[in-house]
């Protein structure tokens, strides 16, 4: 059961050949085996895992469930969910139990059987999960390595089989940085597709929720789960959401697939551009017409990101502040509690880039920093709309390297931050973007990126679909 | 004459008025509006600011926002974005309110305010949304939050939609100042976009103050908070104008501050300036879209307006014609003005207006009693005024008549008859009038001559004869007649 796909379980879980009850009991299982070794969660949820699949298995005796109900699952600490503890990888949300699930929680069903809650980096800002006020997760395919972040508790965990698949989020590669470098599949929805309702925000207008995945096909199927429009978030998107899985197996063939250049430039380990380059090779020989595109503000987009992303969480932030909810210092005065709380309660990068955002944003230097930011973000959109008028689908790595050792960029910021470069130009320009494992280098797992324009996600994932066959990548958990 | 110290010390003010909106739920989250009810029971989590959740716009405050901006004479924007502005207290959940800086709902306009018999021009700069505060609450003897031993937040009120109105400086005294702000009140009552009550908070006002100098420029404005009462609105920036007349007086310069105004003392208090010292670090809210107002919807919201005290009190002078000053009086209360056209749609308008301005309005002043719930209905009113124009009482009789009518309810004619206030008229008035000839044959000889003013002399004794019961213009052309013949 365990080498299974999500979908494949959910088909043999609603046919009554496997019981959402033992899928749970064989995840829990498998979590209490590797856990030690892994820590991709926070807070495991055995009990809640059991209790929920068995009302599932009864739902579907009395009637019936959704198709991607019952498949045990687990969710990323940053998104709320009622009566179980959400930390987001912090120490001042460590007693946090929220009064309400995240809307794509409640879009998945009634009863979700939710195996744990994952480790991340602390509110999501990091590439590695050693951000964690929990300490890190460990990669999967060697437990020397980081498993990327923030999202690297859901990849590490769908990874080794604690559950079939996994939410993240993703902000400028959040889920999926870590998907590639756990040799899973990690989507980044068009933004405002999936509600952000519940999702504890880091960059608000960067955030979306994501699936990660065993492969393409369970992809869909959980995007499918947790997309549509939300009346609790202004942003999301009032449009239909259309059959993710109806085209998945459509080919490439006539597809126009753009290389981008900018991203398979000296920046990108030579190892992981060989992968791309293999498997853009092999979309071509399944009839892609291939040809190699231009984001010229693609160098610009870190920098970029770097100060819109940070305004943002310097801002939603500032409701930690010890009064209402978490931890709270004691002091003499109102301000000091302030500051004794944050001090205690936010990690090194949280602190970095609360600073960092709130200089952005201090008067005098606004218009050097946050708007000229800005002004950049709409030069990437437009960068996109050219190439997106030109080609279908645009591919690059989605990370520039491979795993890197635990400790090898915790004391570098900059260093670490360049694992988002990829990335982050879909995020700026709100466009959805897949990764997809397209082989191996130095022994692990290569991400590739797909990227496609606002709303084509049926496209894209067929495109992806094609790029897991041409890769040759089959999952299969580790350690 | 203007003293040369009056042109020297010209007040120059601009207001700041918060608005609390009318809406029935909050403004980002569907959390009722209930004010004085136990701390903390209309709460959410979006209004709690708890992780994760976001704001979702009022659309009836967007609409009454519109409404105060037309009202106003501003330009109504096409977009207008929220901000958040950013600042830690604890009465602040989210650690920013959501406001909004450089794309306001609404931009320019003006009020035209009536100063005594004048009217003062003052300009709007702008008006915008945002979200009110919650409320600490502070234990402790000062009841604020230096010296008390505890603190705590009651949060119904966070996330209350409020508008924000900011004048121009072109407010010249402090007699004009409260003479706005009572006129936005009036404007918000009338459209209905506030109940704009100051002792529930719902309108309070801020303002800015300097003293012009001599070549015209403006001088250091400070900035005077708290007043809290239309008077106090008056009050404090009287002693915070005297403060500043006392310092350029004795050659100092003001210097620019936060001040409070302390009602118990009637005097103002500089508060610390670190209190104030903030950079909000604005930046566009991205949990919300821009708000796009099409002229359609505009126009639409104009279209259901109710009539603006201004035309309204336009309309009192040239339909009914009023002095302005009644149109003013009448016009200043919607339901006054109500109960004035119903009336004045069945007797002489004026005769009407000089009823109920004069002696209604003041049996309402000392009762405290509302309009809308008077004994004294239109229809008693306007029984009234008949009995008065027909002769059937006199003046000073119906006087006494409404009296009785604003206590009890009764119908004049009812209490005319009970209390024996019929006017003397008639053939008994022409009695009176000879008795009252005969008895002054010396004063009568002195009008015959021409000596007009015994007149009222005359007329006097013939209202004294009959107790004030005679109509006085009638008893004077009943006299003139048997003088002449």
């Amino acid at each position: 059961m365990l080498d299974l796909t999500a979908a494949a379980l959910a088909q043999k879980i609603r046919e009554g050949e496997v019981s959402s009850h033992e899928a749970a009991e064989a995840a829990n299982h498998r979590v209490e085996e590797v856990e030690d070794r892994i820590h991709a969660l926070l807070t495991p949820t055995p009990e809640i895992a059991l209790e929920r699949a068995g009302r599932v298995d009864e739902r579907l005796r009395n009637g019936g469930i959704k198709p991607w109900e019952g498949v045990p699952l687990v969710v990323k600490d940053v998104l709320s969910t009622k009566g179980i503890r959400t930390t987001c990888g912090s120490k001042i949300l460590d007693d946090f139990t929220p009064l309400y699930d995240a809307s794509a929680l409640v879009n998945f069903g009634e009863d979700l059987v939710l195996i744990g809650k994952t480790n991340m980096d602390e509110f999501a800002m990091g590439s590695s999960t050693e951000n964690s006020a929990y300490g890190p997760t460990r990669n999967p395919w060697d437990l020397g390595r980081v498993p990327g972040g923030s999202s690297g508790g859901s990849a590490a965990a769908v990874a080794a089989g604690e559950g079939w698949w996994a939410l993240g989020t993703d902000t400028g590669g959040s889920v999926r940085q870590p998907a590639a470098l756990c040799g899973i599949v990690g989507l980044k929805p068009t933004y405002g597709r999936v509600s952000r309702y519940g999702l504890i925000a880091f960059g608000s207008s960067l955030d979306c929720i994501g699936p990660m995945t065993r492969d393409v096909r369970d992809s869909a199927l959980l995007l499918q789960a947790i997309a549509g429009h939300d009346s609790l978030d202004s942003t999301s998107a009032n449009a239909e959401v259309p059959d993710y899985l109806a085209d998945l197996e459509g080919g490439v063939s006539g597809l126009k697939v753009g290389v981008v250049k900018e991203l398979m430039d000296e920046r990108i380990d030579a190892g992981v551009r060989g992968v791309v380059e293999n498997v853009v090779g092999g979309l071509e020989e399944a009839g892609a017409e291939v040809g190699e595109v231009s984001l010229p503000h693609a160098y610009y987009a870190l920098e970029a990101y770097y100060i819109i992303a940070p305004a943002e969480i310097s801002s939603n932030l500032s409701r930690f502040d010890g009064v209402r909810f978490g931890l709270r210092e004691t002091a003499d005065g109102v301000h000091e509690m302030y500051r004794r709380t944050r001090e205690r309660g936010f990690g090194d990068e949280a602190k970095r880039r609360i600073m960092l955002g709130t200089y952005a944003l201090s008067s005098g230097y606004y218009d050097a920093y946050y708007s000229q930011a800005q002004k950049v973000r709409t030069r990437m959109i437009r960068d996109f709309r050219d190439a997106l008028s030109r080609y279908d689908v645009l591919i690059s790595p989605t990370a520039p390297s491979v795993a890197f050792e635990i400790g090898a960029k915790s004391d570098d910021p900059l260093a670490m931050y360049l694992q988002d470069i990829c990335a982050v130009p879909a995020s700026l320009a709100g466009i959805p973007a897949i990764s997809v494992p397209g082989g191996l280098s130095e022994g692990l797992p290569v991400g590739v990126q797909l990227m496609s324009d606002h709303f084509t996600e049926p496209m894209l994932l067929r495109a992806a679909r094609a790029a897991e066959e041409v890769s040759g990548f089959a999952f299969s958990q580790r350690p | 004459m203007q003293t040369r110290e009056e042109r020297t010390y010209q007040a120059v003010i601009g207001l700041e008025f918060h608005v609390h909106l009318a809406t029935t739920t909050k403004m980002f989250c569907g959390c009722r509006l209930v004010y004085g009810d136990e701390p903390n029971t209309h709460t959410c989590p979006v209004c709690l600011g708890h992780p994760g959740t976001l704001p979702v716009i009022n659309e009836k405050a967007i609409e009454l926002g519109v409404m105060a901006g037309l009202a106003l004479n501003c330009d109504v924007a096409e977009r207008a974005v929220f901000a958040r502005k950013n600042y830690f207290y604890p009465d602040l959940p989210k650690g920013y309110q959501i406001s909004q800086f450089d794309e306001p709902i609404c931009n320019g306009g003006h009020l035209d305010v009536p100063v005594g018999d004048e009217t003062v021009r003052v300009g709007i700069t702008r008006l915008h949304l945002e979200e009110d505060a919650a409320k600490n609450v502070h234990v402790g003897v000062s009841g604020r939050m230096h010296g008390s031993v505890g603190s705590m937040v009651d949060f119904n009120r966070g996330g209350t939609p409020l508008m924000e109105i900011v004048t121009e400086p072109d407010i010249p005294s402090p007699e004009a100042a409260r003479a706005a702000a009572n006129h936005l009140k009036e404007i918000m009552r009338a459209i209905g976009v506030s109940e704009a009550d100051m002792e529930k908070g719902q309108l309070r006002c801020d303002a800015n103050v300097s003293i012009r100098n001599p070549d015209g420029s403006f001088g250091t404005k400070t900035e005077l908070k708290n007043m809290n009462s239309f008077r106090f609105v008056e009050r404090g920036l009287a002693r915070e104008l005297e403060r500043q007349q006392g310092i350029l007086d004795s050659g100092g310069t003001v210097a620019q501050t936060t001040l409070h105004y302390d009602p118990e003392t009637d005097e103002v208090h500089e508060l610390r300036s670190k209190e104030f010292a903030h950079d909000y670090r604005y930046f566009p809210e991205p949990d919300l879209l821009p708000l796009e107002l099409s002229e359609a919807w505009v126009r639409e919201i104009e279209s259901r307006m109710p009539e603006l005290p201004d035309a309204m009190r336009a309309r009192f002078v040239e339909d009914y014609g009023l002095s302005p000053y009644d149109a003013g009086v009448l016009t200043a209360d919607r339901d006054l003005a109500v109960y004035y056209e119903a009336v004045a749609a069945e007797v002489d308008p004026k005769q009407a207006a000089n009823w109920i301005s004069g002696d209604l309005r003041s049996l309402l002043n000392e009762s405290g009693e509302e309009v809308s719930n008077s004994k004294a209905s239109p229809e008693r009113m306007i029984e009234l005024i008949c009995l008065v124009r027909d002769g059937a009482i006199s003046r000073s009789a119906a006087r006494d008549v409404i009296g009785r009518v604003f206590e009890t309810g009764d119908s004049p004619t009812a209490i005319v008859e009970r209390e024996g206030l019929a006017s003397v008229g008639g053939d008994e008035l022409s009695g009176v009038i000879e008795e009252v000839i005969a008895a002054n044959p010396d004063e009568v000889g002195r009008v015959k001559v021409g000596d007009k003013k015994v007149m009222g002399f005359l007329i006097g004794q013939v209202m004294k004869a009959t107790r004030g019961n005679a109509d006085g213009g009638r008893a004077r052309e009943i006299l003139l007649q048997k003088l002449d013949s």
